[in-house]
């Protein structure tokens, strides 16, 4: 590479992490403000001297049942969302890379119609049904609609990666001597696992993600998932909102996509390529 | 629905299924029961809903007058696209779908080149493009409304020809540009990975042959890599522009609809959430519905995008 190029791949790096990180900073800055620095209004990036907070913000926030509230709900129904999805897709993925059968176009029309689905488009009837069958403000009421809207993309996820798989050692292993079942738990379960693993990442980041379905199928606290929580955080005055324990609540409900993304960065990029591109 | 085993009906179907030997038959059915699970819990929530909705949409039916549910037949549609407030919605969504996804597709591109040619701290970068991608979206919207704050932000600090007091959401220029910087920011990250994959899958051989010949980087650029990554660049358009085209998130946060940022979901999500209008709310999410499908349309006839070919399938 000459020199010039060199130069460039290093300023197009430095922007990109300046694009990716500034907002993040920002918001973590935000966070350590005072709220009384906010109110009187405190522009700039920092905090200004005197106008910290430390980590009041943080306590007051934790200390908060309604948030408290919000991320249980938003752990316990992302995840629940995500194994079924997962289970689901598995079972349809595998069907779909391996199998020959009629109705697998039909299967592969539907979650790419799903998958540009408008979802408010859902949310009158759904909101009306729910109230019917006694599931509204529930975590149920929000499962269900999370498994449906995840599963077009662990589906693609998953069958493009169980496309890559050589199902022919399955079968080698069974000439060898292993029952069909201990082939498939012994050879196919361990090369299947990554790709299970990435697809139900993915499922988590759009479940925890969720906002249209959070505000309108809940009512209380009983199933609000924090997204929501956070947009109905308003304080007392609408036109003047508390910016810096507000800002608290995003760093800390975003604090679980960071640690996953730190952990598992090739291959949710793995997944999210395969899964939109090659498919 | 064709996930159940039909009984064969023409003659062709009988001697093809009499042909057919019993362990593909067997593959069949195992394929079938395994999607099974699949296909109802997608139509379930989606297909009934969707149906649910066309009906509803032909009553004049609000929730907090339901004994006075009366059957309109078209008349919500009427009502929906005679009134000026629904194409100002639309014509602001197709207006944030244009410039999102256009300038989504121009920095990406350029991250996705970055990204591409990279040497030293790739894992720092990837890990870094995918915060972004992975931060709730209502998250990034309170981020960026508090950044274009006159009281408490840093934008207009920052920006030298803006007046420290200038209120981005004070008219509908600015807190529309302030509701796209969100959106951008936020889903930049993911045109990028999309067209990364894309890149990869252009021959390193023949930017090398078209180099020897003496082509200038521009040339390489709009003679050998672009056309070669054609079906990517469609794909990720099509996936951008609908979402894009679904904006809700970020305005209700921003914006909450004032100084007429006001998209077409939320103007749906307003008449039956908020004001119970499930009639006239109905018949909006069939038209948003409907324009989804048109647009999808429209991009594949002219980008002539083979989804299946895209997607391997066949």
């Amino acid at each position: 590479m000459s020199l010039k190029n060199r130069v460039g791949v290093v300023i197009g790096a430095l922007l990109i992490l300046v694009w990716c990180l500034l907002p993040v900073a920002w918001i973590i800055s935000l966070s350590f403000k005072s709220q009384e620095a906010i109110t009187t209004g405190s522009p700039g990036f920092l905090p200004s001297e005197g106008g910290a907070a430390g980590w009041q913000n943080y306590v007051d926030v934790i200390n908060d049942d309604q948030f408290r509230r919000a991320i249980f709900n938003s752990i316990g129904i992302s995840l629940i969302a995500t194994l079924f999805s997962v289970i689901i897709a598995t079972l349809a993925a595998y069907a779909i890379a391996r199998l020959e059968f009629r109705g697998k176009r039909f299967v592969l029309t539907t979650a790419l119609v799903i998958a540009m689905f408008p979802v408010v488009a859902l949310v009158g009837p759904l909101f009306d049904m729910w109230r019917t069958f006694g599931i509204y403000d529930t975590w149920l009421g929000l499962i269900i609609p999370y498994i449906s809207f995840t599963l077009p993309l662990a589906i693609w996820t998953l069958s493009a990666f169980f496309r890559e798989i050589p199902w022919e050692m399955e079968q080698a292993a069974q000439v060898d001597g292993a029952t069909s079942w201990q082939a498939f738990r012994k050879v196919i379960v361990p090369l299947a696992a990554p790709g299970v693993f990435t697809a139900a990442i993915l499922t988590f980041f759009f479940a925890w993600n969720d906002f249209v379905f959070g505000i309108s199928l809940t009512s209380t606290e009983a199933a609000r998932p924090i997204p929501a929580a956070l947009s109905f955080f308003v304080g007392q005055d609408p036109f003047n909102r508390p910016a810096s324990l507000l800002a608290a609540g995003a760093v800390v409900s975003t604090v679980p996509i960071i640690v996953i993304v730190l952990l598992f960065q090739r291959k949710i990029v793995a997944g999210l390529t395969s899964g939109a591109v090659k498919g | 629905m064709t996930t159940t085993v039909v009984a064969p009906d023409s003659k062709a179907d009988r001697q093809r299924a009499a042909q057919m030997s019993d362990r593909s038959r067997a593959e069949q059915r195992l394929g079938q029961r395994l999607v099974l699970p699949a296909i109802v819990v997608m139509l379930v929530v989606t297909a009934f809903p969707m149906l649910r909705a066309i009906y509803l949409s032909t009553f004049q039916y609000s929730l907090t007058d339901p004994d006075d549910r009366r059957f309109l037949g078209v008349q919500n549609y009427v009502t929906a696209l005679t009134d000026s407030l629904f194409w100002e919605t639309t014509l602001n969504t197709v207006f944030i779908m244009i410039v999102t996804v256009a300038f989504e597709l121009v920095i990406g591109f350029v991250f996705a080149m970055v990204m591409h040619r990279i040497i030293f701290a790739r894992g720092v970068i990837r890990t870094s493009i995918l915060i972004p991608y992975g931060i709730i979206t209502v998250v990034s919207g309170f981020a960026w409304q508090f950044a274009f704050s006159n009281s408490n932000g840093f934008i207009n600090e920052w920006l030298p020809f803006v007046q420290d007091s200038f209120n981005w959401f004070g008219q509908y220029g600015s807190a529309i540009a302030a509701i796209m910087v969100s959106e951008i920011w936020k889903t930049t990250p993911f045109m990028s990975l999309l067209l990364l994959a894309g890149l990869a899958q252009v021959s390193e051989d023949m930017i090398e042959a078209a180099k020897v010949d003496g082509a200038t980087w521009w040339q390489r650029l709009w003679k050998v890599i672009l056309p070669n990554m054609r079906s990517a660049i469609m794909v990720a358009v099509l996936f951008r522009a609908l979402d894009a085209y679904r904006i809700f998130d970020n305005i209700f946060v921003m914006t909450a609809g004032a100084q007429n940022t006001e998209s077409v979901s939320f103007l749906t999500y307003r008449q039956v959430i908020e004001q119970f209008q499930l009639g006239i709310g109905s018949a909006l999410s069939v038209l948003l519905f409907i324009s989804v499908l048109l647009i999808a349309f429209l991009i594949v006839k002219i980008f002539r995008v083979d989804l299946a070919a895209a997607r391997q399938e066949s």
